[in-house]
């Protein structure tokens, strides 16, 4: 009897779960479902598709211009990720001290702004900043450096780290913010504690700020990971992957492949490989930074 | 929700492509036609697909409805990027009655474009200069361009060369335009000594400018028509030949001798234009699409040439592309949109359209009139130099048009590289050759 009812409710509860399956099916495994198939053909998008089974997934691996993009957004992680996180706890950590000020309200604002603006027109006015007569070369002059000034993003050694830098802007704002929440949640009483035990700034950031943090941490790193991994719209609109492929990433490779070059078949397959890339990447960061205590 | 999913999931189970209505070439007219079709009296609405930040197309709609108050325009617009990336697709499922066309040769080859013959005979578009038509003709299947059946029809057609600033060409004691590559390279010589930019040019994000210098350069060179035989996928054909390398190797010691901004690598062609107009850069290797704006903005000012040859004396040539349009293959109103075509071409209305708003010579017959423009401006050296090109027989269309990809893919990577001296001449010609096969056979 009770095993009765507790299977209706088990019915029940699927019933409203429903919706929102059948959602997530028909607008999320469908398509990752078609990707994963037409990666096994050799499709131009308009015509019939030939089988080619594993041939764009061996190209994907062989051909440098494809592998290049795959190496280059793991360089972007430096930039997306590394910098952001580490950055991203010193600003926290001293906003956290001067948390009572109007100081600290003005800093969070301008931190968090670029999350703001929309990504087109950050790397709109960043193109501008980093073009050959932009403030960065104007600034880089005015101090004697001349001789460094160069067109940033069109530049075969500089185009990349410029759009990285670009990026590491933009998510700056998203982890100090998120860590700063994080830091909220931490028992003074720890602080005061250390304090007593004549711990000083670096003591207490090392010993009880970086441990408390760990699941935000996890979450910024995830972020941040993810966004390096997937980039477009930065490069798309500050570079396009130029100069000579200097600063091409998976994602603008799959949109030239799919839309321009109609390799809808190899487009796929390079998808595919990014898709597994992040999730070989996200779940790592999940298990190392979950919370064991739990 | 359970027959959405199985219906596409049985679906996702075929060959991709397999599921969608596949056009089929349409079997040409049994009877060929009597007379020129017309768009009739009856009211008619003609669905057109045109290119964002083109007024002459818009111009000459209009001209054409007020002149057939029975047609009238539904026009949706786009930037040209967008149509390349949508053509197939709106093509296969919602077929305009005239869309500007991207590169043809997989539009054709999936059956997607109208088979203009017909049209060309009863309008008599084959009687015009074959030069006008060439780059529009695709053998059967789409493979080799060129050559075959006509599948697009031009509203006019362009002309490329070498635009000059007069007040700076003065500066450096140049008062006639360069008769061969020798005085050309003088000339710039001349200007980086007194401390101007030489050639004002774009080559930055997924645009490389500098295949206009260079297929300049290769025409100076050598003879336009292998370089059109290569365009046109003929078999066998290849870029990478003596006189391309030497071409080259000019545009590199250009390069080497500082004749482009230091940041070319990053210049759009927006930056360039207004860098130009400004004054920065002597030459600028452009085409007659903005012999209109130039006009304006530097009236008096601005002066035009051909390329000159490396020999004196010798054939010019240029790129020289029509603004190319086409019918769907399922499009309702093919004929009323065909009329369109050949008045856009016969009209004197339009032909005068053309000229005063597109900037190019209009397409048709040889004898054709020219409506008149002002003497000494730029557009009349520009239309001037179509009627030479005509006599030298030296139209080329882009190297950038021989493949959907090669622009983006190849020329643009390579000839970035080699502004940063990352390339070689001899390796920017055969690694543009080894993607140019692997697309041919590929595509």
């Amino acid at each position: 009897m009770k095993a009765a009812v507790r299977r209706r409710r088990n019915w029940a509860g699927w019933l409203f779960v429903l919706p929102a399956a059948a959602f997530y099916v028909v607008f999320v495994i469908q398509p990752l479902a078609m990707t994963v198939q037409y990666s096994l053909y050799s499709w131009d998008g308009i015509g019939v598709a030939t089988w080619n089974g594993v041939q764009n997934y061996l190209r994907v691996f062989t051909d440098p211009d494809l592998f290049a993009a795959i190496l280059n957004a793991i360089k972007l992680i430096v930039f997306f990720s590394a910098v952001p996180v580490v950055l991203g706890l010193a600003i926290a950590a001293t906003i956290r001290r001067i948390a009572a000020s109007r100081l600290a309200l003005v800093a969070r604002t301008v931190i968090f702004l670029p999350q703001v603006i929309p990504l087109v027109a950050a790397g709109i006015t960043w193109s501008w900043l980093l073009s050959s007569t932009g403030l960065v070369n104007q600034l880089l002059s005015a101090i004697g450096l001349e001789s460094i000034t160069r067109a940033w993003l069109g530049d075969f050694s500089t185009a990349l780290p410029a759009v990285g830098v670009i990026g590491a802007w933009v998510l700056l704002g998203l982890c100090t913010l998120l860590l700063l929440a994080g830091m909220s949640k931490i028992d003074p009483a720890l602080y005061e504690a250390a304090r007593l035990d004549g711990a000083g700034a670096f003591r207490e950031f090392f010993s009880i700020t970086l441990p408390s943090l760990r699941q935000e941490i996890g979450v910024c790193v995830t972020v941040t990971v993810v966004a390096a991994l997937a980039s477009f719209d930065i490069v798309y609109i500050s570079t396009q992957g130029g100069p000579g492929n200097a600063s091409m990433v998976p994602g603008l490779e799959i949109y030239y492949l799919a839309f321009s070059e109609r390799e809808v078949g190899l487009a796929s397959a390079l998808a595919v490989v990014l898709t597994a890339l992040v999730i070989a990447c996200a779940l790592p960061i999940q298990w190392l930074t979950r919370d064991r205590s739990s | 929700m359970v027959v959405i999913l199985g219906g596409s999931l049985a679906a996702a189970c075929a060959a991709p492509g397999s599921g969608n209505a596949q056009p089929t070439a349409a079997a040409t007219s049994a009877a060929p036609m009597s007379a020129a079709p017309t768009c009739g009296t009856e009211p008619i609405t003609l669905k057109a697909y045109y290119e964002t930040g083109f007024p002459i197309t818009k111009a000459l709609s209009d001209e054409f409805a007020k002149q057939h108050p029975n047609v009238t325009w539904d026009i949706r617009e786009d930037q040209f990027a967008v149509i390349t990336q949508n053509a197939p697709r709106v093509l296969a499922d919602d077929p305009p009655d005239l869309m500007r066309l991207p590169q043809v040769s997989e539009l054709v080859k999936n059956n997607l474009l109208k088979n203009l013959d017909d049209y060309a005979k009863v309008f008599g578009w084959d009687q015009w200069p074959a030069s006008q038509l060439e780059q529009m003709r695709l053998a059967p299947g789409g493979a080799v361009r060129g050559e075959g059946s006509l599948y697009a029809m031009g509203l006019n057609f362009s002309m490329t060369g070498v635009f000059y600033n007069k007040k700076l060409a003065e500066q450096i004691g140049m008062t006639t335009p360069p008769e061969t590559l020798a005085d050309l390279d003088a000339a710039l010589a001349k200007a980086k000594d007194a401390g101007l930019a030489p050639i004002a040019q774009f080559n930055g994000g997924a645009t490389g400018g500098l295949a206009f210098p260079l297929q300049d350069l290769m025409a100076s060179y050598g003879p336009p028509a292998p370089i059109n035989e290569w365009i046109y996928q003929k078999p066998g054909a290849t870029i990478d030949t003596p006189s391309n390398l030497q071409a080259t190797q000019h545009l590199e010691k250009w390069i080497k001798a500082g004749y482009f901004w230091k940041d070319v690598n990053a210049v759009d062609y927006a930056t360039m234009m207004s860098r130009f107009i400004k004054g920065d850069g002597l030459f600028m290797f452009n085409g007659d699409w903005e012999s209109g704006n130039l006009d304006k903005q530097m009236a008096g000012n601005i002066g035009f040439f051909l390329m000159p040859p490396a020999q004196a004396g010798g054939k010019r040539a240029a790129m020289s592309a029509p603004l190319t349009f086409g019918i769907g293959a399922n499009a309702k109103n093919a004929d009323c949109a065909a009329a369109f075509l050949n008045w856009v071409a016969t009209d004197t209305q339009a032909r005068t359209i053309g000229v005063e708003i597109g900037g190019s010579h209009p397409m048709g017959p040889a004898d054709a009139p020219m409506p008149t423009v002002a003497a000494g401006s730029v557009t009349e050296n520009t239309l001037a130099a179509g009627a030479q090109i005509a006599t030298d027989n030296g139209a080329m269309d882009f190297i950038a048009n021989a493949t959907g990809a090669i622009y983006a893919k190849s020329w643009t990577p390579n000839l970035q590289k080699l502004v940063a001296g990352e390339q070689t001449p001899d390796g920017l010609l055969k690694s543009v050759q080894a993607d140019y096969q692997s697309q041919v056979k590929g595509g």
